[in-house]
């Protein structure tokens, strides 16, 4: 019997696609919602963490007894009581959660103080005496490359490359050598943060039975149970994670911080609640965020602006601890075919670690600095070329169901109507190069994955799981280890279960990020959730389905597949007035099976790709994306003003419109605060106060970041292609509308002065300088000079499929 | 010792530096007398969370930079992370837990809920009570008055687009209310 599947085919909807209040609305605008810090537990105490003054330093000794003589002191703990290392991947296991023998950056957590509270706790940590014994700084991965010695770490591919990574997909230097003309370019992309307005904060507590609790800000609260468990050494199913309402996200609080296993040993050795909520400065050390990349492209086309080849050399400055770091060196290249037809494609990697706070996942996941890169490029091409840049991409879109070089499998596509969108929105054929001075349209696109093929620890498991409980009072319940990051995860929950049930969303009670009830979900992290979570709550909701639809066709005297489930009533097809409430179908069910429950799971497809390394890139589907970016620029200035964009994102299908929204518009002004202002940079403290390497702007005030004034309108398109791998066919919208802003802009700007910012942020100090070149005849660009040598390593080559590959290297065909 | 009559005579009266006393800190909280004692140290902020548990204003940077934790002080937007609480004895606070009437929703919270003005929510507190404060002055602001209201308060989610809908929305219905309110 296949009516159960029947709802996930739906084309009419009484939910999904409706403007709705998100279930977790009300509780939010009148300030009930519970973020971790505003959880309190009788008896609690307060850490606070003693950080290195130091980016790269020997610890000699550290002697705590003066703070834990302080009154109101209850523990200090040092990395003695640490002796296990962590690390969000498996193959970067290099963090502790209080250093050891080294700290590798200004910010490395050296000791901690639990006391009485914050204020007592700060005072101890003036009474912590760390003898240090200073090692060369690595600043940059250009130093890293030419200092293999000290090592930062003692693990690696050599010196200070952490990852160091080569692929290729057909022969690259012949595409090339016949190309009609070949464009290499520089570009480089400056690091940001994710800024999210919640600083983390964790409590732990010791729960009725014994057990450990953590309740905490985090996206991925699955992962961080993991490494608690190998940290603290405890059977995993001792320990309960909750993953607190995130007050924003953004890929910052994926990976474990050292503070959730301070708290979470603190609690476990007093036996008391212990909190800890980090200051704004400690979140900017923290960081995880978007990685420092020079990039060089060499790019092969035709001289009707097709792409022949594309050589990409990438250069990450990790920071100092590997981090999510080698998932992030393949990001920067392996999506760069997904957007246009790619014939053959080469891409080099190499992530370098630096003492600066590590770099990791921030939305969009290493790939918008290659977007930016190949973006800009694309525009020159097309100047070059004298093609119009819209015209030019839309000739080479992929096509639905086709392959990649580097072997993905891209499905559905919006991507070409979402270029025509955003032209037709933005009057880009009547306006480019026609706004009069100072005033410009720029225009680029993106693709970005919807979940991550494979899991961050290697298994077969499924990615995400869901389970339903309903019960006779109408109650039902969906439960899902799903994180709630302000994105809408609940709401997609409730909606899609709703939409499948045939009931009002407001009855379904969501329980979301708790290990220690709902099944497994990975986390809030590569756009995953709406994909890999719905498509898991569909298969619980198919099969309670299947259950009420039998005992509701008995009692209405018709077949179970003759059933329409909507507006909270269970319907016979053919006559309407036939028909029983939901509550009452439940009743029925529960009469007949016994209590009625379901589980449903969902696992990403195999991907295609055999190659090892194949495994980062593959996706259930991609969305895509198509932005206009108007500016207008003060040559006097060199101020950017942007006062339109229009952006096209091709989701699939909206499940709530105002959400889907919303995260473009959030994505939008993300990406542009990244193309204009926000940069994590560092700089040397004076000789005379130790010439440390800090942070430049590690405050809200001097880190810039878009205010209201500065936000132009977003005139948003949503394309719906719906994809049959996702939920009623709804994609991500999280990360991907991100991507073509930065180039977009930066391509505004040259149409509106006819400088080349070949570098993010575009701040006016470097529009000012690219405009001087111009005047005095010189190559009006601001950007990358050289890019290093960098010791690639000898390529995996892989042919391509339409030149007879199976998806596997081939082994000697071809030397570096 | 008597007791000392109010904050600022107590912070006054206080021992020495190292003796840590708490002192009586009275407030009016959302139209309720609410009193405490508290360390003279903390923060308007760190009162309303710690010692009242109102929990609804948020912080962000503690610093006066994000707007996270703006509250009505006499009916006028302050940042209460800048705000010495002991300075507010005898002062009306207005925090977001008193703003809904009710179980009604005020129309700024029921706008931001359903049109998204609202995405982790962290700013949201901050962002609704300085457009309560800018719509207690003027009922119909424009786009341009809305974002200028709203530019110490940051977020990062929304990109703000859906904040100033949210807050003409609600302007809108306040003006309806006031409409129906006139026999």
């Amino acid at each position: 019997m296949n009516a159960p599947e029947k709802p996930r085919q739906k084309t009419r909807f009484d939910t999904i696609g409706k403007p709705r209040r998100r279930v977790d609305g009300r509780a939010k605008a009148i300030g009930q919602q519970r973020f971790a810090d505003d959880l309190v537990l009788p008896r609690m105490l307060h850490a606070k963490l003693a950080r290195s003054p130091h980016p790269h330093a020997v610890i000699e000794s550290v002697d705590v007894s003066r703070a834990r003589a302080h009154r109101g002191v209850h523990l200090v703990l040092t990395g003695a009581d640490f002796p296990v290392p962590y690390g969000i991947m498996p193959v970067s296991q290099d963090e502790y959660p209080v250093a050891r023998e080294r700290v590798r950056f200004v910010g490395d957590p050296v000791a901690a103080v639990i006391a009485v509270d914050e204020q007592t706790a700060t005072e101890a940590l003036a009474l912590i005496d760390v003898k240090y014994r200073p090692l060369p700084t690595i600043a940059s991965p250009e130093e890293g490359l030419a200092n293999p010695e000290p090592r930062i770490h003692d693990y690696g591919e050599q010196g200070n490359i952490h990852r160091n990574q080569s692929y290729e997909f057909g022969d690259v230097e012949e595409a090339l050598a016949q190309s009609d003309r070949v464009f290499e370019d520089l570009f480089f992309y400056e690091g940001n943060t994710h800024l999210p307005m919640e600083q983390q904060a964790s409590l732990a507590s010791i729960e009725g039975d014994g057990k450990l609790l953590l309740e905490t800000s985090t996206q991925n609260p699955h992962y961080l149970h993991r490494q608690l468990a190998r940290v603290l050494q405890m059977p995993t199913a001792h320990i309960r994670v909750i993953a607190t309402a995130n007050g924003g996200g953004f890929g910052g609080k994926c990976d474990p911080g050292n503070h959730e296993f301070v708290v979470a040993k603190a609690a476990l050795m007093l036996g008391r609640p212990v909190k800890i909520c980090l200051t704004r400065e400690e979140v900017f050390y923290q960081h995880r965020g978007r990685h420092p990349v020079l990039m060089k492209f060499r790019t092969g086309v035709t001289k009707d602006g097709r792409l022949t080849a594309i050589h990409l050399q990438t250069l990450l400055d990790g920071g100092a601890y590997g981090s999510h770091g080698p998932a992030s060196t393949f990001y920067t290249g392996v999506l760069t075919p997904v957007t246009y037809e790619l014939p053959r494609f080469k891409f080099e990697a190499c992530r370098v670690f630096t003492n600066k706070p590590a770099c990791g996942p921030k939305r969009g996941h290493g790939t918008p600095q290659p977007r930016f890169g190949q973006e800009v490029q694309l525009d020159k091409i097309a100047e070059a070329l004298g093609l119009d840049p819209a015209e030019m991409r839309l000739k080479m879109v992929t096509k639905p169901d086709s392959l990649t070089a580097s072997w993905l499998r891209v499905g559905s596509t919006g991507l070409a109507e979402c270029i025509r969108k955003v032209v037709e929105m933005s009057g880009w054929r009547a306006r480019r190069g026609k706004l009069g001075p100072g005033r410009g349209l720029g225009l680029a696109c993106s693709a970005y994955m919807c979940g991550a093929g494979v899991s961050i620890y290697w298994n077969k498991l499924p990615h995400s799981a869901v389970q339903l409980l309903l019960d006779r009072s109408g109650q039902v319940t969906v439960y899902c280890g799903a994180t709630e990051i302000g994105q809408g995860s609940d709401d997609v929950l409730a909606g899609l279960t709703a939409e499948a049930l045939g009931i009002d969303p407001v009855n379904v009670r969501v329980v979301t990020g708790d290990t220690g009830i709902t099944p497994i979900d990975l986390g809030s992290y590569s756009s995953r959730v709406t994909i890999m979570m719905g498509n898991a709550a569909l298969q619980a909701a198919a099969r309670v389905r299947e259950l009420l639809a039998t005992a509701a066709a008995e009692a209405l005297d018709t077949l179970p597949d003759r059933l329409v489930f909507s507006q909270d009533r269970v319907f016979a097809a053919e006559d309407a007035g036939k028909s029983m409430s939901f509550v009452e179908a439940i009743a029925a069910a529960e009469a007949k099976f016994g209590t009625i429950a379901s589980v449903g799971s969902y696992a990403p497809p195999k991907p295609p790709g055999k190659y090892k390394g194949a495994g980062v890139g593959p996706s259930p589907a991609y969305s895509f994306s198509a932005c206009v970016v108007e500016t207008e620029v003060d040559p006097v200035t060199g101020w950017v003003t942007v006062p339109k964009i229009w952006v096209a994102h091709d989701i699939g299908r909206a499940l709530n419109p105002i959400l889907a929204r919303g995260q473009v518009i959030g994505s939008v002004y993300m990406g542009l605060g990244e193309a204009l202002m926000e940069e994590q940079a560092f700089r040397r403290l004076p000789p005379k106060l130790s010439s440390a390497l800090v942070h430049r702007n590690p405050s809200m005030l001097d880190y810039k970041s878009l205010t209201s004034l500065d936000m132009p309108e977003v005139e948003v398109a949503l394309v719906e292609e719906p994809d049959p791998n996702c939920p009623y066919g709804a994609k991500e919208v999280g990360q991907g509308p991100l991507l073509p802003v930065m180039p977009a802009v930066a391509n505004a700007i040259y149409d509106a002065v006819g400088v080349r910012i070949d570098e993010v942020p575009i701040t006016p100090d470097k529009v000012l300088a690219a405009l001087a070149r111009k005047a005095k005849g010189e190559a009006p660009r601001v950007g990358p000079e050289s890019f290093p040598g960098v010791p690639y390593p000898q390529a995996t080559f892989v042919l391509p499929p339409w030149e007879g590959g199976d998806g596997n290297e081939l082994k000697g065909r071809k030397a570096a | 010792m008597d007791a000392p009559t109010n904050a600022i005579e107590s912070a006054a009266a206080r021992g020495p530096a190292t003796e840590r006393r708490n002192v009586l800190l009275r407030l009016r909280v959302n139209g309720e007398d609410a009193e405490a004692y508290v360390a003279p140290y903390k923060t308007l902020l760190e009162v309303l969370r710690e010692d009242l548990g109102l929990t609804g204003t948020k912080h962000g940077c503690e610093l006066g930079e994000c707007g996270a934790c703006a509250v009505l002080l006499d009916g006028e937007p302050v940042l209460s992370c800048l705000e010495l609480a002991v300075q507010c004895e005898g002062r009306a606070v207005q925090t977001i837990e008193g703003l809904a009437r009710g179980a009604e929703l005020h129309p700024l919270q029921a706008a931001f809920a359903d049109l998204g003005g609202s995405q982790c929510g962290y700013c949201t507190s901050g962002m609704v009570m300085t457009a309560k404060a800018l719509l207690d002055r003027d009922p119909a602001p424009s786009r341009e008055r809305v974002k200028e209201a709203l530019s110490g308060n940051l977020c990062r989610c929304t990109g703000y687009q859906q904040i100033w809908e949210s807050v003409e929305e609600a302007a809108r219905a306040l003006r309806m209310e006031k409409q129906e309110a006139k026999p």
